[in-house]
């Protein structure tokens, strides 16, 4: 069975000479919701450019589901969807016409590009706007209409470039939640995003990039287990005056009525609480001082820097 | 399956095309018909009735032919250079490039759409020049395919135009400076025969007198040209054009980086 993506010894030098990715590999196996993370300037979008053939490549190959998409464009652009970071649908046209003109694109017939959009276009909340000029559509809108073009052909692999930036915390969700339907119904899914907990809560696999090299690339479980630390801030019930002694923490006081504590993954937190519980400290709340991701993207990409 | 698929493709844009310069008619249809209509006011009736005959016919019937082919160029040029240039510019070009689209198809759509509308416009302005004029054709078959084959040339120099242009400035360069002089000198309002000997030679390298006698033969019967010659040119610059077009859209000139 073909990898869903299959990426070879890929390279980009822009123009003005910067190169922006250095030769890398990288697979996606069918049906899985896959990450790539990455700083901005990592190559996260020439990546995803060079895959979906609006960027030219230096060197390497691209597959898609066993297609070369140099050699054989018209089957792997068949099985693609593409969903860009930047708003790239013509703003004077209405919503309907946009995404039945993409079928039309796919040599999908009026008729069956219409029932296809309209299922879409109802399934991601824009049914009420088919008729109404894109430009005057909300952000979030916007980013809907995109995905509800990128699926019209009802593709195998779909590609989302950060697909919800700038959107609210519900419309986000709700956007999550679609796209764990259609992965759940066989769509490979790819995507880049800023919000490390939506790649945390949605992905299986996750690659992270920093200056055109893969610097990880694995399960999410297994990417988990390398975080060898975590920060967790606790409230505190009382003020304190000073800093508590944890054996074997290291602590910081923000504030009065908050502590920070990193623990080690050998460490576990019933040592904290037992240490707090002898000084009389009780503890109101706790959190993760960031999500478990992002600490770790955090630190994989500050090593590289340090390199 | 392949040529079905590309068919539908192709007729999608063609649509598209359409819809566009339809959806934008105060800004496509209705210029042009103004700017003619007040061409046969001033230059036909009230100037042209003083000159007296051109080339052996009224002055008005003279540059009719030329006055149609004239609003052909400019339209079938202007739709093309700025609707592929819009798509450049609100990056929707993308949503062709991600499909299953061959770079011909995409060439050929965006071409048939400028064709529609330089056609479009032709018919618009026939129509208006029958108010101040008998327009006699005195060979169809003529007459119809310099139209079509002259709207596929510029349809084609606007694509390329298109392909350039970084700015809305880029679009309008080449029609403001080049094509409007090609085509005033083109032979729209005068017969070469009325220049020295020397400005005759030097228009014969204007490929739009070609175009303009041809049309004009095809409707009055006379021409400074040979037809063959005239065809012949017409249709190397589509071969020309096309293929330098089908090039730069295949590599991705100024739409890939």
């Amino acid at each position: 069975m073909p990898q869903a993506l299959s990426i070879r010894g890929l390279k980009k030098t822009y123009d003005n000479g910067f190169e922006a990715l250095k030769g890398i590999d990288l697979d996606v196996q069918q049906g899985d919701f896959f990450a790539l993370l990455g700083p901005n300037g990592a190559g996260k979008s020439t990546t995803l450019g060079i895959v979906s053939t609006l960027i030219n490549k230096s060197a390497g190959t691209v597959s898609v589901f066993g297609h070369d998409v140099d050699t054989d464009p018209v089957a792997a652009k068949r099985l693609m969807g593409v969903v860009p970071q930047e708003f790239n649908f013509n703003q004077f046209e209405k919503v309907r016409d946009i995404v039945v003109t993409q079928g039309g694109y796919y040599g999908m017939p009026v008729g069956e590009a219409r029932d296809s959009a309209d299922h879409y276009l109802q399934a991601l909340g824009l049914w009420d706007k088919r008729d109404t000029v894109s430009r005057m559509l909300s952000g979030g809108m916007k980013r809907r209409l995109m995905i509800a073009r990128a699926l019209i052909h009802q593709p195998q692999l779909l590609i989302l470039d950060e697909p919800t930036a700038g959107v609210d915390i519900e419309l986000r969700r709700s956007m999550w939640e679609f796209l764990q339907k259609i992965n759940a119904a066989g769509t490979t899914i790819i995507l880049t995003t800023h919000y490390l907990e939506e790649a945390e809560s949605l992905c299986r696999h996750i690659a992270i990039i920093d200056r055109g090299e893969i610097r990880a690339n694995t399960s999410k479980r297994e990417l988990l287990r390398q975080l060898t630390h975590e920060t967790f801030v606790l409230d505190l019930a009382q003020s304190l005056t000073g800093l508590p002694q944890l054996d074997g923490y290291s602590t910081e006081l923000d504030g009065d009525h908050t502590l920070i504590v990193e623990v080690g993954q050998e460490q576990g937190l019933s040592g904290v609480f037992a240490q707090l519980q002898q000084q009389g400290i009780e503890v109101a709340s706790m959190r993760n001082k960031t999500n478990r991701l992002e600490e770790l993207f955090v630190r994989l990409v500050e090593k590289n820097l340090e390199s | 399956m392949r040529i079905r698929d590309h068919y539908i493709a192709l007729s999608t844009i063609v649509h598209k095309e359409i819809r566009r310069f339809l959806r934008i008619w105060m800004q496509t249809l209705l210029p042009p018909a103004i700017t003619m209509t007040l061409y046969f006011i001033i230059f036909g009736n009230l100037i042209g009735s003083r000159i007296g005959e051109m080339g052996g016919f009224g002055y008005m019937e003279f540059i009719v032919p030329g006055l149609i082919m004239m609003s052909v160029i400019t339209n079938s040029y202007g739709n093309v250079v700025s609707s592929f240039y819009g798509a450049k510019f609100q990056r929707n070009v993308e949503e062709m490039m991600v499909a299953p689209v061959p770079p011909s198809v995409i060439l050929i759509g965006f071409v048939l759409g400028g064709v529609a509308r330089g056609l479009g416009v032709g018919f618009i302005v026939t129509c208006l020049s029958l108010f101040f004029t008998d327009l006699q054709i005195h060979n169809l078959a003529v007459v119809m395919s310099v139209v079509l084959l002259t709207s596929i040339v510029f349809a084609l120099g606007g694509f390329i135009n298109a392909i350039y242009a970084n700015s809305f400035d880029d679009i309008s360069i080449i029609p403001v400076f080049v094509l409007t002089p090609l085509t005033y000198l083109g032979g729209v309002f005068y017969s070469i025969q009325l220049l020295p000997e020397f400005w005759q030679q030097v228009s014969q390298i204007n490929p739009i007198l070609y175009m303009v006698n041809t049309f004009r033969y095809g409707i009055l019967g006379v021409s400074d040209i040979d037809l063959r010659l005239a065809f012949a040119i017409i249709l190397l610059f589509i071969a020309l054009l096309y293929s330098y077009a089908l090039y730069l859209l295949r590599t991705g000139k100024g739409i890939r980086s």
